[in-house]
């Protein structure tokens, strides 16, 4: 069998830049969650919250760890990948992704530290001033990305010269069309994804009666915020989608197994797009209702993916089912948030044990979500790497060859693989361990800046370390 | 004309990364290398916490460097990583492992020797590739019309392996003298004693490359063996470096010995620099030609200007936090 390089690049990049995503997705939601609850211990002197803001710091540590390690990697992609779009657009993605190293290295010199190992030896507003900076700060970070990537979603702002992206606007550049969507979609995102862990887990401690007072509050909290955010996320949602139509209708096409522009168009709730036979086997779909949801009439026309031809056309079934599961996931966060509202007014917020179960399980939607809606939209604007001017096959990198490819995307597998277990099994004793105080530990010899040192809990337990006192 | 060449500045910005990162990164590398050779476990606790609080910092000089070359040097950046794709892969799996190893190692009991294995590993492994990297620099790079054009392995030359080793000694010098500086009782005396060794080492690899890269690029026996009396300045600084290292620590000082390791690598590093100058991807191009658009690396200068002595504050600090000994039994869990 003949290895494509092409294909096995994407592969490599779809593995790691989703590996990665899901540590800033978490982190970006959960920075601002601390700020708040520092915030709330500032304000109210209340000792759960600072109970609360002590665990939650040290979960945060360990993420924002494993998001900086699986991040290196992606730094190096674009040049060992993607070495042609690398050189095409580095007047414009060069300076984004420098800006964005160059914010989290300030956020990190800065105000980490004051965060992590801050508490009880600088005074309280000062580490409340660093929590909300270093909030802040993953904000600025995901700016620069999204602005990258929406650039290659809907480019503006450049011109190509001899093959090379110049910059002649660096505004329009960095706030294209597609911008404003896709970072006011991400930030919920991430607000959902911080609310959701932090709901699942205090759901959790609640199941076994731990620290009732503090995580009363926090479930309480975290189902007030998701009962805005989760029906706000679709509203943003819908407006993403329509930015996406007026300029990647074949992407729109795709998630809804559109072939044929036509009006009142139906939703499709199952279908399995053949890009073979350009049609759908087993259609199952609402009449008119695509028609309706994108167009805000019945009558609406919906573009087809006929209007390109096949081979720019993207692989339909990976973005159809991607915007199911992504919307799917969608509305079960919007039930649980009513759900929970429902309960709360019955005064059975905190003892019904099939909602915490229900909650519990609930952590992994927000993730899968991302997962499914970065999938959609990565996937949807194939074949093209800069929507309507470079396509991926043009961008890989000319001397990769199917061997090299294969051998470093086994070789990332594996890495990661390591990583990713020792990481999770980490974070697994941390929410075991609970709120319970931290272990005393000498001050003087212990002044660590890196992240997961915050978190001061042993592989294994207690039991199990010979030698330690 | 302009007033400021960015194209000069952004040159002197990424030169003075990559020797910030050689020498910073060098010698917590170096305390990897070393971790099979300790003499106990518990020196292994207290090689790890000389350089524990401070691994990740040195290593953002890294990350720093490969997006700004992005941003101000795009051909060296698309040139470099798919030439040494393999390389680089290994670099990073060395990187990431110990990387982890620094966090779990403290954190782990039964699994300790797995850790001390991937600290080691990671170690060794990322040095011998940036070592690798500096050979293929020397080698230069089969490219037509900006694009690498070589195959995957051209790169993994006698020459390079030799580099790659070179750097292994040179970065295992950088260790043993920091830890001379950061230890004391048995294990100083281990460190004093296996320096010279290195040394000699060292000096050995890089005799063997200065001899042979005159052979291997006419351009640098050009420059070397030209008018240009002046440059001999570097090599013969690096060798009284290497003289006052040797008796620095016969005469068991604690701080010197590190100090002129440093002198070594930076007095090298400028030897090399002026080997090349003003080429950056042999053998056509020079730094102007592969730089980007002048509204781009101005855009960036900006935000670099602003940070970089943030950054190199804060470093200066977090070495000052941590100045002192490490001892047995304390420290960093």
């Amino acid at each position: 069998m003949e290895l494509d390089p092409l294909l096995l690049s994407r592969l490599q990049f779809a593995f790691v830049v989703s590996f990665h995503a899901i540590f800033p997705v978490f982190t970006i939601g959960l920075a601002s969650y601390l700020a708040v609850l520092n915030g709330l211990f500032y304000r109210t002197g209340n000792q759960a919250w600072e109970r609360l803001a002590i665990f939650w710091t040290r979960v945060f540590a360990v993420v924002f760890g494993m998001g900086v390690v699986s991040g290196i990697v992606m730094s190096f992609q674009f040049g060992t990948n993607w070495s042609n779009f690398a050189l095409a657009a580095s007047n414009f993605l060069g300076p984004m992704l420098s800006y964005e190293v160059v914010t989290a290295f300030f956020l990190e010199a800065a105000f980490l530290g004051v965060l992590l190992f801050g508490r009880g030896k600088v005074p309280q507003g000062v580490h409340l001033f660093a929590s909300i900076m270093v909030a802040v700060g993953t904000f600025i970070s995901a700016f620069w990305i999204l602005a990258a990537n929406s650039w290659m979603q809907t480019p503006a702002g450049t011109e190509l010269i001899d093959g090379r992206f110049h910059v002649t606007d660096w505004s329009e550049a960095i706030f294209n069309a597609s911008f404003p969507y896709r970072f006011a979609h991400m930030v919920l995102a991430s607000f959902l994804t911080g609310g959701f862990v932090v709901a699942g887990v205090s759901a959790w401690y609640l199941l076994f009666g731990r620290d009732p007072a503090a995580n009363r509050k926090a479930f309480s909290m975290c189902l007030w915020l998701l009962l805005v955010l989760a029906p706000a996320q679709a509203l943003v949602g819908d407006a993403h989608g329509l930015n996406t139509l007026e300029h990647q209708p074949t992407k729109v096409a795709a998630m809804e197994g559109n072939w044929e522009t036509q009006s009142r168009t139906p939703l499709l709730l199952f279908a399995w797009p053949d890009k073979t036979a350009q049609e759908n086997r087993l259609e199952l779909g609402i009449p008119g209702l695509a028609s309706l949801i994108l167009t805000h009439h019945l009558d609406g026309e919906v573009p087809g993916l006929s209007e390109v031809p096949p081979e720019e056309q993207p692989p339909v079934w990976l973005v159809f089912w991607s915007f199911r599961v992504m919307v799917a996931m969608g509305m079960a966060m919007i039930a649980a948030a009513l759900i929970g509202l429902w309960l709360r007014a019955k005064g059975r917020l905190y003892d019904h044990r099939g909602f915490l179960q229900f909650m519990r399980l609930m952590t992994v939607a927000p993730f899968l979500a991302v997962l499914a809606g970065w999938f959609v939209t990565e996937t949807g604007r194939a074949p093209w790497l800069v929507y309507g001017i470079m396509t991926q096959a043009e961008a890989v990198t000319p001397s990769l060859t199917g061997g090299m490819a294969l051998f470093s995307l086994i070789g990332y597998g594996l890495v990661y693989a390591v990583v990713f277990y020792a990481g999770i099994l980490y974070l697994t004793r941390v929410v075991r361990q609970g709120m319970l105080p931290e272990p005393p530990h000498d001050d003087e010899v212990e002044r660590p800046k890196r992240p997961l040192s915050a978190a001061h809990v042993p592989f294994e337990d207690a039991a199990n370390q010979p030698g330690r006192s | 004309m302009e007033i400021f060449d960015l194209t000069l500045i952004w040159a002197g910005i990424i030169g003075f990364g990559v020797i910030m990162y050689v020498l910073m990164d060098g010698f917590d590398l170096g305390v990897g290398i070393l971790f099979p050779f300790a003499p106990d476990e518990d020196s292994r606790d207290v090689m790890m916490n000389s350089v524990a609080p401070i691994w990740d910092g040195n290593e953002t000089w890294l990350v720093l460097g490969g997006a700004g070359l992005l941003a101000a040097f795009p051909v060296v950046y698309s040139v470099f990583l798919p030439a040494l794709y393999i390389g680089v892969f290994l670099m990073l799996a060395g990187l990431i492992f110990r990387g982890i190893a620094f966090e779990f190692r403290f954190k782990s009991h039964r699994n300790r020797h797995w850790w001390n294995r991937a600290f080691c590993w990671g170690s060794t492994v990322a040095a011998f590739a940036q070592g690798a990297v500096v050979g293929a620099y020397i080698q230069g790079f089969a490219v037509e019309d900006f694009v690498y054009v070589g195959g995957a392995l051209d790169w993994l030359t006698p020459f390079t392996v030799l580099t790659g080793l070179g750097l292994v000694a040179g970065y295992a010098l950088l260790g043993v003298t920091w830890l001379i500086m950061k230890t004391e009782g048995h294990i100083q005396e281990w460190a004093y004693r296996l320096a010279p060794r290195l040394l000699i080492a060292v000096l050995a690899v890089f005799a063997i490359i200065s001899l042979w890269t005159p052979f291997v690029d006419e351009a640098v026996r050009e420059r070397w063996f030209g008018h240009l009396y002046l440059i001999w300045i570097f090599p013969v600084l690096a060798l009284l470096c290497a003289y006052w290292l040797w008796r620095s620590v016969q005469a068991r000082r604690e701080g010197q010995p590190f100090i002129a390791t440093l002198g070594v690598f930076v007095f090298t590093y400028l030897g090399l620099v002026v080997s090349k100058w003003p080429v950056i991807v042999p053998p056509n191009y020079t730094l102007w030609d592969v730089a980007s658009a002048p509204e781009s690396q101005l855009f960036l200068l900006l935000g670099m200007l602003f940070v970089i002595p943030i950054v190199l504050a804060y470093t200066a600090w977090s070495y000052w936090v941590f100045r002192g000994k490490v001892r047995v039994g304390e420290g960093y869990h």
